[in-house]
């Protein structure tokens, strides 16, 4: 093992911990505030492991449009709808249909990890070698397949952006 | 090359929040955590994809977190529009209390 290989392993551990300490975090908080800043602190945790798996571009739109953009619209919303109280009023008790769906994802959960932990991952490899998306960097290569092989989802998603603008205008909107 | 992490790891982490982000919709009953725990599940299906795709010389997957990506952003745009409605038409956003395609 390598110096490098082994701080690979430390920040993947640290990351990874991190990550899920996050998530368990976001589901227990009372408060909506917190659980959106937990939330914050999982999707950066996400970030750096997309950095790990050499992915920078990815790891940059994470941190602009999740933990930036789409973050910032749910704590306006938070503070808009002000929902802090009446959720910190009442006293939370587990109803059957609560612990019949912790159970049902404990099962989920289960198959998961034989899914992944079982199984071969499966596949050819294919030509984007690290060496080779190195050579042009990492958004210039995926730049050039953005506007080659996939220019029609790119297409259809900006016509899915502009309908999702038009669909919040008129759904926020006031009548009368 | 740098990944010394084998891939089963990263899927592992992925399962977890994944199941985390599951035990969140089901459990919480204000839709704006119901929301933000989906955004969770959404990002630890992306780490799967970003994995996978890493490990298999691709970049299909990069593409395909992409267009997830702004799949997200119009949701939220239109998702939050849509809570700001409810609260102001019924004065809660609380999912057990939203009940009007409940037969």
């Amino acid at each position: 093992m390598t110096a490098g290989s082994v701080f690979y392993w430390i920040i993947f551990i640290l990351t990874a911990l991190t990550a899920i300490f996050a998530a368990v975090m976001v589901i227990t908080r009372r408060n909506p505030i917190h659980s959106a800043m937990f939330l914050v602190l999982n999707f950066l945790c996400i970030a750096v492991l997309y950095l790990l798996l050499n992915a920078q571009f990815i790891a940059i739109i994470q941190v602009m449009i999740y933990a930036g953009a789409i973050m910032m619209l749910v704590i306006f919303v938070i503070m808009l709808l002000s929902v802090e109280e009446e959720e910190r009023r009442r006293l939370m008790r587990p109803s059957p249909a609560q612990v019949m769906g912790v159970v049902l994802v404990l099962i989920l959960f289960a198959q998961l990890i034989y899914g992944v932990a079982v199984e071969v991952l499966p596949g050819d490899l294919g030509e984007f070698s690290p060496e080779r998306i190195a050579k042009l960097g990492d958004i210039k290569t995926v730049a050039g397949l953005l506007f080659t092989k996939f220019l029609f989802p790119f297409e259809v998603a900006s016509i899915l952006l502009l309908v999702g603008i038009i669909g919040a205008v008129i759904l926020s909107k006031k009548e009368r | 090359m740098l990944s010394s992490v084998p891939p089963i790891y990263f899927l592992i982490v992925s399962a977890v929040i994944f199941a985390i982000g599951a035990v969140g919709v089901l459990i919480r009953r204000n839709a704006i955590i119901v929301f933000m725990c989906i955004e969770m599940m959404f990002s630890a299906v992306n780490l799967t994809l970003i994995t996978t795709s890493h490990h298999l010389n691709s970049l299909d997957g990069v593409l395909m977190v992409f267009f997830v990506m702004t799949v997200a952003a119009a949701e939220a745009a239109v998702g939050l529009a849509i809570f700001v409605l409810l609260f102001r038409g019924r004065g809660t956003i609380k999912v057990d209390e939203i009940n009007l395609l409940k037969w």
